[in-house]
């Protein structure tokens, strides 16, 4: 039950706040819903048993006698995402101001669709609603992004939806195939899914379907082409959404369906799906470095971490897993803090090119300290939240192969240069004129949406084995779920 | 049966309040006699009853369908006030003829017998003639009417040799005969029952619109008066399906081996036709034509895994398909009149001007495209499962890159409203059109969430 409250709250809210026109207190609004929402959610965490099999379930016929059920539920690694999304869906609104053109109530009313369909997404238990979700995830998104983005943002916008919605459509006829193939009556439950006995060849065909559509939403390189223009023209909200959380959903996938639906083909296609995303990751880190425009900087750096996440995923090592998960929550919060910090450096300074800005600690010391924070959480310093996760990750992909971790580890590296040389280049050295004579004070809204990040980056940091157990159970069930039924 | 009576009765009534010029009565006479209609068809449920000597049957399939044709010919007709209204010359005709080709469409739901069929198909497609020609001193809509007549005329030539064939062959004009007269010398048909099968399916496929036999429709759609259009692209399609499934349903199904790989190559083409041909329109009313032989493409997949569980999904679509459809006519009607094109650029900046109206427009484009939650997506998913049920996976997954390309056209007019800058003065948008319009997005929403509505036959 709670997990339908769960997906009710943003959806209600969003209704309220879209009609009661344009007043003034929309933001307010909007943030009280978010709250609201993460408050069950944290009560949902209270109430954890944490077995490894779906808790909180609610299922209702959908469509009598199709065996496709309305069924949400959640078990440790989609609270953990829930958790995740309804932690940042206050911190995105907090921080982002409050949009000076269009429709405000609109885009709050989007926004909180988009919070809805995405609880939707990591809770469902049923293929069919998975899908639905997935979709509905799609639409507020083009529109925040088409209707509030910069420039360009016709043309991207629209070639971010294409990519998108093939992908999309091929993962549902996946599923449309799958469920076909349930023993009569049909059942579009994933229990009944993950047990159709399917052939290696037809696991090949799904294995492809799925595959493409995650990969397309992840990014994993060469599906990527999207992304970076589509983060840049992102109004921030928009980027912080996509990259904090709506990009996990191609990982959740990944972990949720690809992996126990195509166990006999994993042998086949592990080794050489690894490849591509590892000398992805390189790429991707490669280009970081020569990035000077921060938003294009930051997608790329997404693009590297997500990739490293899904790698780490697809080396089937339960550790590895969830390691996985504990870095899906880490790189939403570093990204979200990356992207607010960018945000306010835009409004503040009118530029984001790395080479006019400089010394900005001296003039903004506090947005120097967070900016360090979370530049450490992203090279994945020790105490930091994105140290345990990577460990994780890199030390499942090394029990696979120990050249491919010897690969993804020189990421590591990398990230420590881009990350340091735009730390520097923005943060230090002389003082350009235009950031001198700017306004150089972080507002309340800004300083509570970074300090809550903050906080969360060291407690993971510093404490992530309560993270690592929520997962365990529900990676142990896939994985053993697998051994026992890969022929 | 008694809906056929009854709208034919009220045709014929309209004819006569126009003689009597009392012009206010006849746009709402007409929607309570659709009602009754309506109410008269529902009572026929679960009753299945045969009319002259199995001429006709009004089993549940033809109450099913018949329900959604009356129902969409409400939702034109309520568009039509709209349309009309600085229209000065008298409408009861063009009224008139409408409900009259309505009656060939439910003659073509409930046919049992070829010839009641070939009646219903001629009743509606002369009507439509007429129709597609009504603005009498437009070039655009007389070209219409000449191409429709000539191609639809050549098509019925190709139905009727088809049952002539046919006849010749089984010796019945009977459905549950020829069904029957199949089943008993499936091995030794005569080589013509084969012709004449597949030329009744050539010719239904150009009523249809369905590629190859769709070239006529984009000129037709975009000439005729647009009103009719949307009849056109809905009653019309509707007929032709329900009237294409109960065909090949009672009469073919035992020699699906002549006729299904042929429809699937149809079915394939007509998707792709429409979809990329799409992809190249700048006019709006254009661009519906092509989205509609597309559509007709996914309702043929529906014949191709003809089964129980296809009439359902056929009725889901069809009534899916149709309700948004209108929506989109009825927003291009009143973009047309205040801005004199209905081009795509037209629409630029609506969002700013009308937000009902782009709204609308958006929820209709977003259904077509199969967006879930909307009616669109549960349409299309029951009829790809159906497909994929049947074992025609290749076609479903052809269909799916099919509605990816559409994505691409269908979102076109969105950009322009939503994204794209014009300084045109906002069109004045009546209440009761306001009402109309946030009616039909609730029931496509309605629709999506709870298609077991329409399951049920």
């Amino acid at each position: 039950m709670i997990t339908a409250i769960l997906i009710l709250i943003p959806l209600i809210g969003s209704a309220a706040v879209m009609f009661t026109g344009r007043g003034k207190g929309l933001k307010r609004n909007a943030i009280i819903v978010s709250l609201i929402a993460f408050a069950v959610s944290i009560l949902a965490l209270a109430l954890f048993h944490n077995t490894g099999e779906p808790e909180f379930s609610f299922s209702v016929p959908w469509i009598s006698g199709s065996g496709i059920n309305f069924h949400v539920a959640m078990d440790g690694i989609s609270l953990l995402l829930v958790l995740l999304t309804t932690f940042l869906f206050p911190i995105i609104i907090i921080a982002y101001p409050k949009p000076v053109s269009g429709r405000v109530n609109i885009f709050y009313g989007l926004v909180l669709i988009l919070e809805a369909s995405l609880i939707g997404v990591f809770t469902a238990c049923d293929g069919i609603v998975f899908y639905i979700f997935w979709e509905m995830a799609l639409i507020p998104a083009y529109f925040i992004i088409a209707l509030w983005g910069g420039n360009n943002r016709i043309r991207i916008t629209f070639k971010f939806f294409i990519y998108t919605i093939t992908g999309s459509l091929l993962m549902l006829g996946a599923i449309i195939w799958l469920y076909l193939h349930t023993p009569n009556p049909h059942s579009a439950e994933f229990s009944a899914l993950y047990k159709v006995a399917t052939t290696r060849n037809a696991q090949l065909w799904i294995f492809s379907a799925l595959f493409l559509a995650f990969a397309i939403k992840i990014p994993i390189i060469p599906f990527h082409t999207w992304q970076p223009d589509t983060y840049t023209s992102a109004p921030p909200a928009g980027s912080m959404i996509l990259a904090g959380i709506m990009l996990k959903m191609g990982i959740y996938g990944i972990i949720r369906l690809l992996i126990p639906l195509c166990r006999d083909t994993f042998g086949l296609l592990q080794y050489p799906v690894m490849i591509l995303i590892v000398a992805g990751i390189v790429y991707a880190s490669v280009i970081a470095v020569t990035q000077s425009d921060l938003k294009r900087f930051a997608a790329w750096v997404s693009v590297a971490h997500a990739g490293l996440i899904t790698a780490g995923a697809f080396s089937l090592d339960q550790s590895a897993l969830q390691g996985a998960v504990l870095q899906m929550i880490s790189h939403g919060i570093n990204i979200v803090g990356l992207f607010i910090i960018i945000d306010i450096i835009e409004t503040a300074y009118k530029s984001r090119e790395a080479n006019e800005l400089g010394g900005i600690a001296s003039v903004n010391p506090k947005l120097g300290i967070f900016f360090m924070m979370i530049m450490l959480a992203t090279v994945a310093i020790p105490l930091t939240n994105g140290f345990p996760g990577e460990f994780l990750l890199l030390l499942g992909i090394f029990k696979y192969s120990v050249w491919l971790s010897a690969v993804a580890g020189t990421t590591i590296i990398f990230s420590a240069v881009y990350m340091f040389k735009i730390y520097q280049k923005v943060m230090l050295g002389p003082v350009p004129e235009k950031v001198k004579f700017s306004e150089n004070k972080l507002s309340g809204f800004e300083m509570t949406a970074l300090v809550s990040l903050a906080v969360m980056v060291f407690f993971i940091g510093c404490f992530p084995k309560p993270f690592l157990d929520l997962a365990g159970p529900a990676v142990k069930n896939i994985l053993d779920f697998i051994t026992v039924t890969t022929n | 049966m008694g809906a056929l009576i009854s709208v034919t009765v009220l045709g014929m009534i309209i004819m006569f309040l126009g003689i009597m010029e009392k012009k206010k009565l006849i746009l709402p006479f007409i929607m309570l006699g659709l009602l009754v209609s309506l109410i008269i068809d529902l009572t026929e449920w679960n009753r299945n009853i045969s009319y002259f000597s199995d001429m006709m049957v009004v089993d549940n399939f033809a109450v099913a369908f018949n329900g959604v044709l009356i129902f969409t010919s409400g939702l034109v007709f309520m568009f039509s006030g709209n349309y009309y209204r600085r229209v000065e010359k008298p409408l009861e005709e063009i009224y008139s003829v409408m409900l009259f080709s309505l009656a060939g469409a439910l003659i073509m739901t409930s046919f049992s017998n070829l010839v009641m069929l070939f009646l219903g198909i001629e009743i509606l497609s002369i009507s439509m003639y007429i129709l597609s020609g009504s603005k009498k001193f437009d070039l655009a809509s007389n070209e219409a009417a000449m191409k429709y007549f000539l191609t639809g005329s050549f098509a019925t030539g190709f139905l009727l040799f088809g049952i002539a064939l046919i006849y010749g062959s089984t010796g019945s004009f009977n459905l549950n005969q020829i069904a029957a007269y199949t089943t008993q010398n499936l091995h030794s048909l005569p080589p013509y029952f084969n012709i004449g099968l597949i030329l009744i399916m050539i010719g239904l496929s150009f009523k249809l619109a369905v590629a190859p036999f769709h070239f006529w429709a984009p000129d037709v759609y975009q000439g005729s008066p647009t009103l009719i259009t949307a009849f056109m692209a809905t009653v019309v399609k509707i007929a032709g399906i329900a009237a294409f499934y109960r065909l090949f349903d009672i009469c073919f199904s035992n020699v699906s081996g002549m006729w299904v790989k042929t429809l699937i190559i149809f079915s394939v083409a007509t998707i792709f036709a429409g979809n990329l041909a799409g992809l190249f329109q700048t006019n709006m009313k254009r661009m519906l034509a092509y989205s509609s032989i597309a559509h007709a493409g996914y309702m043929i997949m529906g014949i191709v895994a003809i089964n129980k569980s296809s009439a359902g999904a056929l009725l889901l679509y069809s009534a899916s398909y149709s309700l948004v459809t209108i929506a989109a006519f009825g927003i291009i009607i009143l973009v047309r009149e205040f801005r004199l094109n209905d081009d795509i650029d037209t629409f630029n900046g609506l969002a700013r001007t009308n937000p009902y109206m782009a709204f609308g427009l958006t929820f209709s484009l977003l259904s077509l495209t199969g967006i879930p939650p909307l009616a669109g997506f549960a349409a299309k998913y029951y009829i790809f499962a159906t497909a994929m049920d049947r074992g025609y996976l290749w076609l479903v997954i052809l269909a799916l890159i099919g509605s990816a390309i559409s994505a691409v056209y269908y979102f076109r007019p969105i950009i322009a409203m939503y994204l794209k800058e014009s300084n045109h003065p906002a069109i004045p948008v009546s209440n009761t059109y306001r009402a109309q319009l946030v009616s039909i997005t609730i029931l496509t929403l309605l629709l999506g969430l709870v298609p077991s509505l329409l399951l049920l036959i």
